[in-house]
């Protein structure tokens, strides 16, 4: 069989694609509007939310049998953020200057509202590797939003991608860029584009 | 004494205007998309978050100072912060469920979205990262929680305005919002000059 026919690709490529998290559904904003005005940032975040939503999905799929439905809320708030304290520590143990630039949040993880969808929507009543996959899918999906931003951020703001200067000293940054407003507009036109795109309805 | 309250005067004043919890740290930005389509529903949510964030700061900045800190775990905060979130919002669900149907039906709807609001917990991060004392935290938090409910209270009714125009077929809903919030963001950053930070 084809790979592009088979059940894994298909929940991959939903997750990653057809329901971007960043740039159509509008999940997990928080972060993709703050940590984007450099790529390294937002590189180290995109990575921490892969490993929070990959483990806690499969964690969550391996207890699904004894979690009580009342209170699967409350479980999944503790699974995600034990996985999250979890590079929260790695990364102030290994990167103290991503730790100090990420700030809050890192810990606002917890809240990105694609850990819990996934749980919620998926892992509860799937087995883990198709868990995983899903969650795998979407938070790439995720971390691919965060970087085509940061990546215009970075360009227009700095001049630089990664912090190795790109274009030259004839270069006048647009400082807008790498404050808020610059992250909205680069948001809403990243949104615009994508959907005048695929011609969907709003 | 005098100037302590005018250290918390300026704290609660930049929280609000120049250091505004949506517009320049991006807290709380999926409720404000999502529920800044008119300005009643805007304002009910605005409240639910002011009070909930006040209470939940009273109740976690002394269980981080009295039992996080002298008990060395720190890093617990996530874990609990997230923790005392959840019940108060709970707590307060079956309080005025039980007490006040009126407010029920007006905020009830709200309050299980709160949870997963990232400027409670942001609020309750900052506070550590910046060493507040209890006296800062609260007028912080009030500040923060006042400065959110403006930004959606505001952002809704221009979103009520712009019923009537014309906007480009993809660009509408959550694209145009989006392009409004970074005009206000330029907007309110004209409010810089007003108090000197730090």
């Amino acid at each position: 069989m084809e790979l592009r026919q088979t059940r894994e690709w298909k929940i991959f490529y939903e997750g990653f694609w057809k329901n971007n998290a960043g740039f159509r559904m509008m999940l997990g904003l928080c972060s993709t509007l703050a940590v984007t005005n450099n790529l390294v940032n937002s590189f180290t975040m995109s990575l921490g939310v892969i490993f929070v939503t990959c483990s806690s999905s499969s964690m969550i799929s391996i207890l699904r049998p004894i979690i009580p439905p009342r209170v699967r809320m409350a479980v999944f708030m503790m699974v995600i953020s034990t996985f999250t304290i979890v590079v929260d520590q790695v990364l102030k143990a290994f990167y103290p200057t991503v730790s100090a630039a990420l700030g809050p949040y890192v810990g606002l993880i917890i809240t990105n509202c694609i850990v819990m969808g996934r749980a919620e929507a998926f892992a509860i009543s799937n087995p883990v590797f198709p868990s995983f996959l899903d969650a795998f899918g979407v938070s790439s999906g995720y971390a691919f939003s965060l970087l085509m931003i940061a990546a215009i951020r970075e360009l227009l703001g700095f001049g630089t991608m990664f912090g190795m200067t790109v274009l030259g000293q004839w270069w006048t940054p647009w400082v807008i860029m790498i404050l808020p407003p610059g992250a909205f507009f680069v948001l809403g036109m990243y949104i615009w584009l994508l959907r005048s795109i695929s011609g969907e309805e709003s | 004494m005098s100037g302590q309250f005018l250290d918390l005067f300026i704290i609660f004043f930049a929280t609000i205007f120049i250091n505004n919890i949506v517009l320049t740290y991006f807290l709380g930005i999926c409720p404000f998309v999502a529920v800044s389509r008119e300005i009643p529903t805007a304002l009910g949510m605005g409240m639910a978050v002011i009070f909930v964030m006040f209470m939940t700061m009273a109740i976690n900045w002394p269980l981080n100072q009295l039992v996080l800190v002298p008990f060395g775990v720190e890093y617990l905060q996530f874990l609990v912060f997230i923790f005392v979130i959840a019940t108060f919002v709970q707590i307060v669900e079956i309080f005025i469920d039980r007490f006040s149907p009126v407010l029920y039906v007006n905020l009830g709807v709200f309050l299980p979205l709160i949870t997963v609001n990232c400027a409670i917990l942001g609020v309750s991060l900052l506070f550590v990262l910046r060493e507040y004392t209890y006296p800062q935290s609260l007028a912080f938090a009030l500040g923060s929680g006042i400065g959110w409910a403006l930004a959606i209270t505001a952002m809704a009714g221009i979103r009520q305005k712009l019923r009537f125009s014309h906007v480009p077929k993809g660009l509408q809903g959550p694209g145009i919002t989006m392009i409004i919030a970074g005009i206000m963001a330029l907007a309110f950053m004209g409010f810089a000059g007003m108090v000197n930070l730090n």
